[in-house]
Parts: structure tokens; C-alpha cells; sequence
């Protein structure tokens, strides 16, 4: 339902996306992983038509994703930004519900759903009505989650959900990610550098380095049927101390 | 000119001053004899039965000759010299040939008052003793004077150009205000001054007034100028107008304008005095606090007022817009901030005296279109400033959420940005609040007025009475954004919290 046919974009000159060819299987989780500024979140940036591709097409539900119905087909993709990227101006709930009033949703409904997401992302109500500068890094990945889900988009795009937090944090709202993407059977693409979190949520991953995907397959391909050395390379570079990673 | 007519609509809305053809309109310069004989004609088309306004002390000769031709005023008085020479570019002052000129204008001038106002140099009497000056051809030989002069007499065609190519005189002097002249001769920063024959200044400050001794000045019978259609459209005020002809002697007017310059008497209270009414009107001036909380006070502030928020409320209106076209694009963004840029740095009575010809009137509607040019650009700028401001995370938020152009600018970019642009907002206000007392110089009165009618007598305490309102009425607009930035400014920002 999501794809990339032979997609190439340059910035400034430079190509950080070369020829990239990936489809993103519906109801499951990808991970794209790699090094910073090796395109990841440039892919995510063409997948909602945020930039458009020099050559190729992006597809999403049959439709070439254009300028012209970019802006509407976003209203069917959730995106959480690095950092959560909520409007200081407006509460937690102003944050979430922003687009479903601007499209003049039925407020019972809005109401409805807030309460729903609130209860699954575990915040409580009163978190709702504070801005998100008073609020820990944790709960306002939470709060831009809900928001990326409010209209029930069945793609979620999250560009590094869990890059700034801290270690304890980080272990809560990986294990409740998890329990959510499985429950809502959305088409997730999560973009990270970090291994174990590709570990933890891929269904499948796709490791890309300077623009390319190196290698697309399963936790397990990529440990035991590298497609160059640099795959074991990044790999084993990642791996936890194994006296860690027993306790 | 729709935009014209909004102004037209705002004016009449919000101060109530009736444009009405049925007032008639007298006009005066800004010195005390103009104020004087001003009040005098108003009174006198008063006491006719015809309603009548005085817009004292509306600028220079200039610029009340363009209101009078523009049809702002109907009569105000001059002095025949001046008609020829300065307005007219003639040197014939006889009452027949100025009306042959000035009937394409369709003006008259007429009805002289029976005295002549004629310009002299002067020098402080032990001054002109010890170098033995009595007449202005005597100042050839003393080059190192010191020569102030008023900045009307210094570029007038009958003033001291003409002066100084009659003489030979080999001076260089310097403009000063005429009602700092005095003070300034008095404590020795000048040495010779322009002055009126019938300034009441001239002994009080023992000065000796030179004798024009090749007849250079010319004949400066004051007379009212006005307008062709006034005798049809006020035929009662015009019967009693006439009747003022020969009615002021000299002495009588340096009496006059003794008792308002030297005695504190109002304008009105000596023309009143003059005409034979013996009213409460006779009162003097009184003291500091008489002047500072004057019956004058609430109409000056409603003036003052609404030049301020009159022309912040268009500077909004096309400022705010304007900042937001500046961010779309670069090449765009530079020529406006240049542009509204350019607009704040002409200086303010040249603004104004620009705008009186272009818009064909004066008083409140040049003023308020200079003021809304200078408020312009700090709203632009800000709002500009603001919104490339945000961090562009949010941007990119705002677009990933689907949210059209239109609706990120009116739901995530301007309140982001609101502190900024309220900010800018608020220093046009200050800043309206202080350069519209130089409206009064056009006669749109407000504070100014006071400032220019203090300027006008020498009169510090009522000069002050303008200047302390308006310094406290900064102060109040200050205030005013302050607490109106804790309602517009989201909560969100104002506890500098960041996502």
C-alpha cells in the first residue's frame, strides 16, 4: 500500500537518496535504519510529499503522491517528528485535536477519540490540559503520538520517537509502542540508528548507508546473511556487552 | 479613492468633528498676532450669528495658503507684503493687482485691518550703541555678527535672500524658532533677529530695531485672505467682516499681543477685550496647573487619541499582511522592508508638508496618514522577525499535519509569532504617541497644540502642559500592551516553554 519506485533526490547538489526501490507491507512494522544523514528521514519526507522526488514515484493506496494531494493524503498518514515537533502555543489536547477541528469533525467524536488514545498512550487527563513546555520528553512523545493517530490514519511514519529520552523512560514507552503497533494493526515506519530498536519492533528492516539500501529483510538475514561486510559491520558495532545483555 | 473615503468615514465616526459647510472656517498661522486676529474674525462672524471655528496656529504661511486654496478654511488673515512676495512671486502689494492674481485660486484678499506689520532686524540696544548701528545698512561693516533668524524669514522671496542681495550684507546666519529668538538674543547666542513691527517683545527686551533704509521690505498691510464664495455663503458674517476695516491701529495691536505674550491673557480673551465684550473671557491664562488640566484637556486627548489609534489601527491592517508577504519571499520581503524603511526616515514635518498638496488638505487626515506611514514599519518588521522566527520543527509539524497554507498562518504561525508582532505593535503606538504632537503644526490638534501655542508665546508653562500629557500618555499606552500581552500572548509561550 506503500512504496517507493526507483526514487532519487538531491539536496544542495548532493544525492541522499539514490534510485531507492522499497515497498512498506501493510499492518506490519519497518524499521529503516542507519547512520545519521545516510537519508532515512529524507524518505520519510518524500513519503508525505514534504519534497518531491528528482526521478521515480512515491505510491500510497494507489495514488502517485503529488503537491497537488500531498496535503490531503497526509490527513492519512500519522507523523511524529524527531522530538515530537508540538505547537508550545497550545495545550496537549489543542495539539492533538488541531486538525480534526480545522476539518470541522463532530465534537462528540473528537471528544470520544481523545479519550480513547489518552486511555492507550496512558496519559492522564490533566496531563491533557497543560502546555507541552511543562511536560517530560516522555509524556510529549506520548501527547504527538496521539496527535499523529487522532484521525486514524492507517500509516504511522515516527522519525527517531525515542532518540532523546532517557534510559528508564525509554524502556516504557518502547514496551507500550510496541503493545500499541500490534493492537492497531497500522503500517508502521519507524526510522532509528539504534540496533535494539530495530531488534524490538521490526517485522522487517531496511538498513540503508549514504543514500542507499544495502540490505531489506528480517533481524535474523541480517545477522546470519549479511549482503556486504559493512552489514555485520554496523551490526556487531551496535551489539550490547553480552554480560548486559544476559541480565 | 475608497481608501480616501474610509479615512473621511473613521474621522467623522470617531472624533464627531463636523465637516459641514455651515461652520465658517477661519484659519491662523503660528504667531501670536495670527492667533490674535484669528480669534478676532471668529468672533466677529460669532457675534453675527454664523457659526464659526478657529483652527488657530495651523502651520506657516505655506501651508495655510494650501488649506485656504484646498477649500479647508474660508479666511484667515495675512499681509499684503507677504501675498506678493511669497505666495504670489510679484512685487506689486497694492489690494487690486494681488486680487488679480489671486482670482484664479479663486481667493480675494480685502478688509484691511488698518495697520502695517512690516518685517525689521533688531539687535539688543547696548549692542547697537556701543557699535553704532542704527540702520540695516550699517551691518556691512560688522561681518562677525551673529545672525538668527526665523526659518520663514531665512527661505521666504521677501525675506532675508532679497535682504541680503538689497545690502550686500556678508553674514551667514542660522534658523532658530521665533519664539526662541528673543531668549536667545537676550542671553547673547545671536546678535541680530528677525522681527515683526508689531511684536510687544521689542522693548520689554530693549531692542533696537534697525532702519530699512533702502526701502527693501515692502508694504505689509494686513488684510484677510478668503475665499471668492465667502460674502454668498455667509453674507450676515460678511457684512460684520467688512466692518473690521481700519478698526486696529498699531499701537492697539502691539497692545494686543502684549497682553497675551507679556500679560498671559488667551487669544480669546484678548480678542474679546478687543471687540468690547467684558466676559469671563478677560481672565488671564492663569497658572501651571490652570493650563495643564484646561477645558481644552478632554478634546485635545480625544484628538491626540484617535491620530494615535486612528493610524495604528491602518497600520495594522496593511502592516501585519504586509510582514507576512515579506516572509513568502526573499526578493519581496527586501523590497518592502526597504521601502517602509525609506517612509520612516523623512523626517516628519517634511512628511507632512509633502502630504498637504498630495491629499489637497490639512489637519487631521495628513497627519494621521504620516503617522500610520511611521508605525508601519516596526509592525512589518516584527511580524517578519516573528515569524521567520519559529523553529522549523514546528513548520515542518504544521505541514506534516496536513494543514493548509492558510490555516498554519492563522492557527500555528501567528500566534507563535504574536509576541513579536504585539511588541511591534506597541512600539508604534509610543512612538504615535510623540510624533503626533507635530500634527498640530498642520492643525490637527491634539497635545501639539498646546506645544505650538507655547512655542508661539514663549510660553514654557503651557508648552509643558502639552508635552506632560503626552509623556504620560505614552506611559498609559505602554502600560495598556503590557497587560494586553498577558491576553494575546498564548500561555504556552509566555512561560517560555518549549516542545
Amino acid at each position: 500500500m506503500l512504496s517507493l519506485d526507483g526514487v532519487s533526490k538531491s539536496i544542495k547538489g548532493r544525492e541522499v537518496l539514490h534510485e531507492t526501490s522499497l515497498t512498506f507491507p501493510a499492518g506490519q512494522t519497518t524499521v529503516v535504519i542507519g547512520q545519521s544523514g545516510c537519508g532515512k528521514t529524507t524518505l520519510l519526507r518524500l513519503v508525505l510529499g514534504l519534497m518531491t522526488p528528482d526521478t521515480g514515484t512515491v505510491t500510497f493506496d494507489g495514488e502517485t503522491v503529488t503537491p497537488q494531494n500531498a496535503e490531503t493524503l497526509r490527513h492519512r498518514i500519522g507523523y511524529v517528528i524527531q522530538h515530537g515537533g508540538l505547537f508550545p502555543h497550545l495545550t496537549s489536547r489543542q495539539n492533538v485535536t488541531l486538525l480534526a477541528r480545522y476539518l470541522g469533525r463532530p465534537r462528540a467524536d473528537i471528544a470520544a477519540r481523545v479519550d480513547m488514545l489518552a486511555d492507550l498512550m496512558q496519559i492522564a487527563p490533566d496531563m491533557l490540559d497543560r502546555f507541552p513546555g511543562t511536560l517530560s520528553g516522555g509524556q510529549r512523545q506520548r501527547v504527538a503520538l496521539m496527535r499523529a493517530l487522532m484521525l486514524d490514519p492507517p500509516v504511522l511514519l515516527m522519525d527517531e520517537p525515542l532518540g532523546a529520552l532517557d534510559p528508564m523512560i525509554r524502556f516504557g514507552l518502547q514496551a507500550d509502542l510496541s503493545r500499541i503497533f500490534s493492537r492497531l494493526h497500522k503500517t508502521v515506519v519507524l526510522v532509528t540508528h539504534d540496533m535494539h530498536e530495530a531488534a524490538y519492533f521490526a517485522h522487517g528492516i531496511v538498513l540503508m548507508r549514504e543514500g542507499r539500501v544495502l540490505q531489506t529483510g528480517s533481524l535474523d538475514d541480517l545477522l546470519h546473511r549479511p549482503a556486504e561486510s559493512f552489514v555485520t559491520e554496523f551490526v556487531r558495532a551496535q551489539r550490547a556487552d553480552p554480560r548486559l545483555a544476559a541480565a | 479613492m475608497p481608501l480616501r473615503a474610509l479615512w473621511l468615514v473613521c474621522l467623522l465616526a470617531v472624533s464627531g468633528v463636523a465637516l459641514a459647510g455651515d461652520t465658517l472656517v477661519v484659519g491662523s498661522k503660528r504667531f501670536t498676532e495670527s492667533y490674535i486676529l484669528g480669534e478676532i474674525i471668529t468672533q466677529t462672524a460669532e457675534a453675527a450669528g454664523t457659526p464659526a471655528e478657529h483652527r488657530q496656529g495651523m502651520g506657516n504661511t505655506a501651508i495655510v495658503f494650501e488649506a485656504i486654496k484646498a477649500g479647508s478654511i474660508d479666511v484667515y488673515p495675512d499681509y499684503t507684503g507677504t501675498i506678493a512676495r511669497q505666495l504670489l512671486g510679484i512685487e506689486a502689494t497694492d489690494l487690486e493687482t494681488l486680487n488679480r492674481h489671486l482670482e484664479p485660486y479663486g481667493l480675494a484678499a480685502g478688509v484691511k485691518f488698518g495697520f502695517q506689520n512690516t518685517y525689521a532686524l533688531a539687535l539688543l540696544d547696548s549692542v547697537a550703541e556701543r557699535l553704532h548701528i542704527t540702520k540695516v545698512s550699517d551691518l556691512v561693516h560688522h561681518p562677525e555678527l551673529r545672525v538668527g533668524l526665523g526659518h520663514e524669514f531665512l527661505e521666504r522671496n521677501d525675506g532675508w535672500p532679497g535682504l541680503r542681495k538689497a545690502y550686500g550684507l556678508p553674514q551667514r546666519p542660522e534658523g532658530l524658532d521665533h519664539g526662541l529668538a528673543y531668549e536667545a538674543i537676550a542671553a547673547h547666542q545671536i546678535d541680530v533677529m528677525d522681527i515683526y513691527s508689531t511684536d510687544a517683545k521689542i522693548a520689554r527686551y530693549h531692542l533696537r530695531v534697525l532702519e530699512d533704509d533702502r526701502h527693501y521690505f515692502p508694504e505689509y498691510d494686513a488684510v484677510m485672505v478668503y475665499r471668492r464664495d465667502l460674502p454668498a455663503r455667509f453674507p450676515e458674517a460678511w457684512a460684520a467682516l467688512r466692518r473690521l476695516r481700519g478698526a486696529i491701529s498699531a499701537k492697539q495691536m502691539i497692545r494686543m499681543n502684549a497682553e497675551a505674550e507679556l500679560d498671559g491673557r488667551t487669544f480669546r480673551a484678548v480678542a474679546a477685550g478687543f471687540l468690547g465684550k467684558s466676559q469671563e473671557v478677560l481672565a488671564g491664562r492663569g497658572g501651571f496647573l490652570d493650563k495643564l488640566f484646561g477645558p481644552d484637556t478632554w478634546r485635545l486627548t480625544r484628538e491626540h487619541l484617535f491620530l494615535v489609534f486612528g493610524s495604528l489601527l491602518g497600520a495594522v491592517l496593511l502592516g501585519v499582511p504586509l510582514g507576512v508577504w515579506a516572509t513568502r519571499n526573499v526578493a519581496v520581503g527586501q523590497v518592502i522592508l526597504s521601502v517602509v524603511g525609506i517612509a520612516q526616515t523623512i523626517p516628519s514635518l517634511a512628511l507632512l508638508a509633502l502630504l498637504i498638496p498630495l491629499l489637497g488638505m490639512i489637519g487631521t487626515i495628513p497627519a494621521i496618514v504620516a503617522l500610520f506611514l511611521y508605525s508601519l514599519l516596526p509592525i512589518v518588521r516584527n511580524t517578519h522577525a516573528g515569524l521567520t522566527g519559529i523553529a522549523p520543527n514546528l513548520l515542518e509539524s504544521a505541514r506534516a499535519l496536513g494543514l493548509p497554507t492558510r490555516a498554519r498562518l492563522r492557527l500555528v504561525e501567528l500566534p507563535l509569532a504574536a509576541g513579536s508582532i504585539l511588541a511591534g505593535i506597541k512600539t508604534s503606538a509610543v512612538i504615535n504617541v510623540g510624533t503626533a504632537t507635530i500634527a498640530a503644526f498642520v492643525g490637527a490638534g491634539g497635545y501639539g497644540e498646546r506645544i505650538v501655542t507655547g512655542l508661539a508665546l514663549n510660553d514654557h508653562e503651557l508648552l509643558l502642559g502639552g508635552a506632560i500629557p503626552a509623556a504620560a500618555l505614552a506611559l498609559i499606552v505602554q502600560w495598556s500592551f503590557d497587560g494586553l500581552e498577558r491576553l494575546i500572548v498564548p500561555a504556552g509561550l509566555r512561560k517560555g516553554g518549549s516542545s
